[in-house]
């Protein structure tokens, strides 16, 4: 029998290890991107900003790039809003088919998207949808919703009905009562919602890969296109940007939730 | 303050107007006019025998179910430690385990199987340590097969079912561990007998959403494997980019999703109500 500290200590070894080897790759990456050497090495033999140049200097990763954020922006602010409404009615509402319902919500996330991308993609090339970004947002909402609906259930859980009913009963009209108290009171997971729907639309790539097109590429639709050619150090320098993007969201959201409460992430 | 039942719905409306729209009629539609192009239902059922049962898509069927497979348990072994950790850590050794799964979780799949390629690539930085270390002659084909695969996969669904597991074990009264502690059960003994009774439905859901994500997988696979690699999902999009060949896209979609679905529903059944189906 092993002692229980040395227990212990093994179980923290391990964890320590096994939570290295988790982030470990992603740093590798953002710091082999800012070599100078003529292919990815680790560690870098010198340090320049030559890739994140050619990123930069290229017409077509900087489409990619403004594609990506046009995508990501409607694909945030029509899923929070759509959301919020699905959201609302499931928390607040009492109705025999809402636990159907709400499996049915889900599913997006389950169905692999592969099976999305080509459903739509067939409807699309019959509509001449492809490479048409609105029509890109659009079909992101629909795997984006499934986030933001478990973030603004949450949320919206933590509202208390008392106060919406005070409200009223102090005159206050359903829309007052909207705006005044539940917007308020729900906004740090409105925030969240809307940061998680953006990564996940930025992030996308399976729905994007069959309906951009060659108009409309994203950044990780471009990824993949020259990955399929090479696996070039350009890439770890938009590698580097996605990281970016995503911490950030992540260092946004956790300040909300230090502030408010409420956010996406599991709380202690 | 409760609603009506008219105000519900119209809420909902919005929602519904875009999962029926852009999701449900879609794959409906191309299923049914895909398969319809065959013919008679008759010929349909031919077909789907022949393609179903030929030695390719038996190849790949039997490629799906063995990757996910080996993925699922090596995810769960990683898993599970990792999330006892979590679920045990207060403070800054918390914030700091939850910010080693969430940033890889939530940065985006291609990036992050770009980031095991640059790694073991023929010139990688495992290649480099093992053949600096002197345990290796030359250089591990460690790309382009099924462990480079294995590896890809494993990285990208490890967040998954850290999260699962957390969920389950974060919901086990402590007070019960200390009773067992209290009335004589060595440290291995609470651990088997009270702890891991009480989180196998979370080992249940963890494994299940682990291996419906692991069977649905393109990127990595597409990315990291070799010819012997190919997977579902890999053959659909083939089908459709390649050859424009809808029927047999058609037929392989409904095995996928058949098998996706029933799993999703026994899987609804562990799942701790509202946690787990958190993201992607």
């Amino acid at each position: 029998m092993m002692g229980p500290v040395l227990r212990a200590t093994l179980l923290k070894a391990l964890v320590v290890l096994l939570c290295f080897g988790l982030l470990a790759p992603i740093i590798i990456v953002a710091i082999a991107s800012f070599s100078g050497d003529g292919y990815l090495k680790f560690p870098p033999e010198s340090l320049s900003f030559r890739w994140y140049e050619r990123f930069l200097g290229d017409p077509r990763w900087r489409a990619a790039i403004l594609n990506s954020l046009f995508i990501g922006v409607m694909t945030s602010a029509l899923s929070t809003l759509v959301g919020f409404l699905a959201a609302y009615a499931m928390v607040r509402g009492e109705f025999r088919t809402k636990r159907v319902l709400a499996s049915l919500l889900l599913t997006p996330v389950i169905v692999p998207h592969v099976i999305t991308a080509v459903a739509v993609y067939f409807l699309s090339a019959r509509m001449g949808l492809v490479g048409f970004r609105p029509w890109i947002a659009v079909a992101h909402t629909v795997v984006a919703l499934p986030v933001v609906l478990v973030i603004l259930q949450s949320a919206l859980r933590t509202v208390d009905p008392a106060l919406e009913r005070a409200a009223m009963v102090c005159g206050c009209t359903r829309w007052g009562v909207f705006r005044r108290v539940v917007l308020p009171l729900a906004l740090p997971g409105v925030v969240s919602a809307a940061l998680f729907s953006f990564l996940t639309s930025f992030d996308e790539l399976v729905i994007s890969l069959f309906l951009a097109g060659i108009r409309a590429e994203t950044l990780p639709v471009r990824i993949w296109n020259s990955l399929l050619l090479e696996v070039e150090p350009t890439i770890a320098a938009v590698s580097t940007l996605l990281i970016a993007v995503t911490a950030a969201a992540l260092a946004i959201d956790a300040a909300i939730r230090r502030f408010r409460g409420g956010g996406a992430l599991p709380a202690r | 303050m409760p609603l009506g039942r008219l105000p519900a719905w119209l809420l909902l409306a919005p929602a519904l107007v875009l999962l029926f729209g852009v999701f449900l009629m879609p794959i409906g539609w191309f299923l049914v006019s895909s398969l319809r192009e065959l013919g008679t239902l008759a010929d349909i059922r031919e077909e789907m025998e022949a393609v179903l049962f030929s030695d390719t898509i038996g190849r790949v069927i039997l490629n799906t179910n063995g990757i996910g497979a080996v993925v699922t348990l090596l995810v769960l072994l990683i898993g599970y430690p990792v999330s006892y950790a979590l679920s045990r850590a207060r403070g800054f050794a918390f914030t700091l385990i939850l910010l080693c799964i969430v940033l890889p979780y939530f940065t985006s799949t291609i990036v992050r199987t770009y980031a095991w390629m640059v790694l073991l690539g023929r010139n990688g930085l495992i290649n480099q340590v093992l053949l600096g270390l002197g345990l290796i002659g030359a250089p591990l084909d460690l790309l382009y097969n099924r462990t480079g695969v294995v590896i890809g996969m494993t990285y990208v669904l490890l967040p998954y079912m850290v999260l699962t597991l957390y969920a389950a074990m974060k919901a086990v009264d402590p007070r019960l561990l200390q009773a067992a502690e209290g009335m004589g059960a060595s440290p291995g003994q609470v651990f088997r007998r009270v702890f891991m009774p009480l989180t196998l439905h979370g080992v249940v859901a963890g494994v299940l959403i682990t291996f419906i994500l692991a069977i649905g997988f393109f990127i990595t696979p597409a990315l990291m494997g070799g010819p012997a690699d190919i997977m579902i999902a890999m053959l659909i999009e083939r089908e459709v980019e390649l050859t424009q060949n809808w029927p047999t896209a058609a037929m392989m979609t409904i095995v996928l999703l058949a098998v996706t679905l029933i799993l999703y529903a026994v899987y609804s059944r562990y799942a701790e109500p509202g946690q787990g189906e958190l993201q992607r």
